[in-house]
């Protein structure tokens, strides 16, 4: 009986199982949510849905994207990267600075990307070879990394880059907006890392259990300490793209840019005590933001107000996904 | 008379699953009524139901005769009912006195807590368990029996007339037991109601006055103890006999072939030396009470402690073993004491788990993972261990501990090992897996595999092991082979040469 009765509705029952997999994902809530928000602000506003508002939209979202794909990391173990938006600005401010030193634009990208790559690396030290706590290791050197810019820069934004500079920020490229382009980037290397390879499992198994991946034999700390760089790494790729799009070195630039990333990883469904997360979901979370960033500017909303409503949002985001996940 | 406790026909469902039922146990004031069954015989539920943790789908619980609602521990703890959990719900960082009146401190006339008054209270309390305690010291530097008794203090002075004793004897000495067993029958004596797990028959005979044995969510057998045998009720238990938990004893030792030796070992610069030799296809016990530096020489000859001084042979060659990782390259695994805080990463599948330190297998020249291999080779190394899950996708929390073990294990399979270190490999296990994990063993022997087993049960040493290292107090104090292996001697030396 169970052979004939289950056969009819064998490829419904997939479908189902198939959804039902789908819920289980962490990206499910967030989608959902992106999806509400955005046909929400569509209906409200006229301007929302043409193509330049939204190419505006995505290209603004960027930044804190990029950033958020090396939170997710620190997140995922467990750890949290609050130097972000000060590394940004550092790293910005050195490209700028050496380009117009003379020092050609390749070098001083790779130089300032490196430099953010090592700043992160500096806070995986105290975080995996002394054990120190990621938030106080990261809330010294947010300090560090700031005082670092304004010294270098003396206070004030570097201006006179090279006009080949703006490319990044405000060019394209195959018809597509660079800084756009640089996001899809990142987030293509960050999903092949976590879900194709052994370092992304390492990633989340150290998330789930730290003591237990050690003892099996996993390198822990070697592993945190890569993901504080990476941390550095995308944040000084977010830099670059700034730097580019304002055509200056701002010291100060990147102010509360750690709040709005782990806003974002959070949004995206991962959870804050680490092992738990998706990659795109970060992604979905920073568009989330993006989407009410914009919305709520297209709308006159004074800038104090939105504040406040994108922190119930995210308040309201994080309760209904703690209840809906097992 | 009535009882105290009379749960009705309890049931109760999961989704996908029913948990109990029609389950029905009386508890009288004044006797210590056993609660036996594998793992997943619904035991924990039926106990989470009674402390209000869970509710019942069907079924009645009854106090003094009463019909009550428990629709949270609260509820239960108002009428009476205390539970002493496995893990203890303690704050490690206060002491006895702040530990038992948390949340309930005693105020003075001003407001102010009322520190002497709550001393009192519980020196009075500690009185009536015939124990003394430190009252001012921080209980994480206290021991886990003393640390057990003060929660059982903190149930009575919440005026619990029944306590529900999970596994309480899991993580103690025999000495440490027999006190807790002297305190049970002092609150018998005044009249406490208690339920009693464990899946220590010899404990159950020493104190318990009524079995009841659950099966597969249903009860299958209440008597009195005296009115039965432990085979009777392993028997009932596993819904088959058991005659022999042990694989048939065979040696598979190559006693000319040292696989490791650990020429000497220093944890801490003042510590004692060891010296050991571990041989092919031999299994290793160490034996001693908890806390005697078992696990302690394990995770410092796998590096996972920095040893003081450590000079080690593998296959005669000097290896250096710095960390976990240089162990593995070496062929040494380590199965951790406690698999839910240091050998599963819980959130993860069984395949997930599984894979995790052999990840590199499944990668062709980019290093990327083939997911198809890794579950064709997860799903093998299950049926290797029996593992009883729906499929490698299956969520390791899921399964039962037993099952938990077993993936464990596989792990280490997937790895050309040369000697396993066993902690504790069945602590908390029934009985129907200890004995597959049992069988597990000799079958890795028999492969040349050499296993130390780290274990505190007695039956196990003497059934398993081929020799056995006894600790005492951070030093082996002797090493028994043969006709020198028995319980008598594993003890005489695992205290210390003072009793017998």
């Amino acid at each position: 009986m169970s052979q004939l009765a289950s056969k009819p509705g064998t490829s419904r029952s997939s479908f189902k199982t198939r959804l039902d997999g789908w819920r289980r994902t962490p990206v499910f809530y967030p989608l959902i949510g992106f999806i509400v928000v955005f046909i929400a602000m569509a209906l409200i506003n006229e301007n929302f849905l043409t193509a330049s508002n939204q190419i505006n939209l995505a290209r603004q979202a960027s930044i804190i994207a990029i950033i958020a794909a090396g939170m997710s990391l620190a997140i995922l173990t467990g750890g949290i990267d609050l130097s972000v938006g000060p590394v940004m600005a550092l790293s910005g401010t050195l490209m700028a600075g050496l380009m117009v030193a003379g020092v050609p634009m390749p070098v001083a990208i790779l130089l300032g990307v490196l430099v953010g790559a090592a700043f992160g690396a500096f806070n995986g030290v105290f975080v995996a070879f002394a054990g120190m706590p990621p938030i106080i290791v990261t809330l010294a050197t947010m300090g560090i990394a700031r005082g670092l810019g304004l010294i270098y820069t003396g206070g004030y934004p570097i201006s006179g880059l090279p006009a080949d500079f703006a490319f990044f920020g405000r060019g394209t490229l195959a018809g597509i907006e660079m800084p756009i382009l640089i996001m899809i980037a990142v987030y293509a290397i960050g999903y092949v890392l976590l879900g194709h390879t052994a370092t992304g499992r390492y990633l989340y198994a150290i998330g789930g259990n730290e003591e237990a991946t050690r003892l099996s034999g996993i390198r822990v700390s070697r592993y945190k300490l890569l993901v504080y760089a990476l941390s550095g790494t995308t944040a000084a790729i977010a830099g670059l793209i700034l730097t580019s799009r304002l055509m200056s070195g701002q010291p100060n630039a990147g102010i509360g840019f750690e709040l709005d990333a782990i806003a974002a990883v959070v949004l995206g469904g991962a959870a804050i005590t680490g092992g738990r997360g998706m990659i795109l979901g970060t992604l979905v979370g920073a568009m989330l933001l993006g989407v009410l960033n914009n919305g709520l500017n297209l709308m006159g909303v004074s800038p104090y107000l939105q504040n406040v409503i994108k922190g119930l949002i995210i308040l309201l985001a994080i309760y209904i996904s703690r209840k809906r996940t097992p | 008379m009535t009882p105290l406790l009379s749960l009705q026909h309890i049931s109760k469902s999961f989704p996908g699953v029913k948990a109990l039922t029609d389950v029905s146990l009386d508890v009288h004031a004044g006797e210590v009524h056993a609660l036996l069954g594998e793992n997943g015989a619904g035991k924990s539920t039926l106990m989470k139901i009674l402390c209000g943790i869970y509710q019942q789908d069907e079924g009645d619980i009854l106090i003094d005769g009463e019909v009550r609602h428990f629709h949270g521990y609260q509820d239960a703890l108002e009428a009476g009912v205390g539970i002493i959990f496995q893990e203890f719900s303690l704050i490690p960082d206060l002491d006895a006195v702040d530990n038992i009146f948390l949340g309930r401190e005693k105020r003075n006339r001003f407001g102010l807590r009322d520190r002497s008054a709550m001393a009192r209270e519980a020196q009075h309390l500690l009185e009536r368990l015939k124990v003394s305690i430190p009252l001012n010291c921080p209980i994480a530097e206290l021991s886990v029996a003393d640390q057990q008794f003060i929660e059982i203090a903190k149930a009575l002075s919440l005026d619990a007339r029944l306590l529900v004793l999970d596994e309480p004897t899991a993580t103690l000495t025999p000495s440490e037991a027999d006190h807790l067993f002297a305190i049970m029958r002092e609150l018998r004596e005044q009249a406490v109601g208690m339920v009693f797990i464990s899946h220590h028959m010899e404990e159950i005979f020493t104190i318990c006055d009524r079995v009841t044995v659950m099966r597969d969510g249903e009860k299958v057998h209440d008597c009195e103890t005296a009115a039965t045998t432990p085979d009777d009720l392993i028997e009932k238990m596993v819904g088959r006999r058991v005659d022999n938990i042990f694989p048939d004893y065979r040696c598979d030792a190559v006693w000319d072939d040292v696989v490791l030796d650990i020429e000497s070992l220093r944890l801490e610069a003042e510590s004692p030396e060891h010296s050991l030799k571990l041989h092919r296809g031999e299994i290793l016990g160490f034996a001693g009470l908890v806390g005697s530096g078992r696990t302690e020489l394990a995770m410092g000859l796998i590096g996972a402690t920095r040893p003081a001084h450590a000079s080690v042979k593998m296959e005669g060659r000097p290896v250096r073993l710095r960390h976990p990782a240089s162990a593995l390259k070496q062929g040494i695994g380590l199965l951790p004491e406690s698999r839910k805080t240091q050998g599963l990463i819980l959130p993860f599948s069984c395949r997930d788990n599984i894979s995790l330190n052999n990840l590199s297998q499944f990668q062709g020249t980019l290093p990327l993972i083939s997911r198809r291999q890794e579950s064709l080779a997860a799903e093998k190394l299950m049926a290797s261990v029996r593992v009883k899950a729906p499929g490698p996708e299956t969520a390791v929390g899921d399964l039962s501990g037993g099952n938990q073990q077993k993936v464990v294990i596989a792990r280490w399979l997937g790895h050309q090992c040369k000697v396993l270190i066993f902690d504790e490999p069945t602590r908390g296990i029934d009985v129907g897996a200890k004995s597959e994990i049992y069988a597990l063993m000799k079958e890795l022997t028999a492969k040349g595999v050499s296993i130390i087993m780290i274990s505190s049960e007695l039956p196990e040493v003497l059934g398993l092991c081929d020799r056995a290292a006894v600790f005492y107090h951070g030093q082996i104090a002797a090493e028994l082979q043969g006709d020198d292996l028995s319980s008598q001697s594993i003890m005489h030396h695992a205290t210390g040469g003072l009793s017998l």
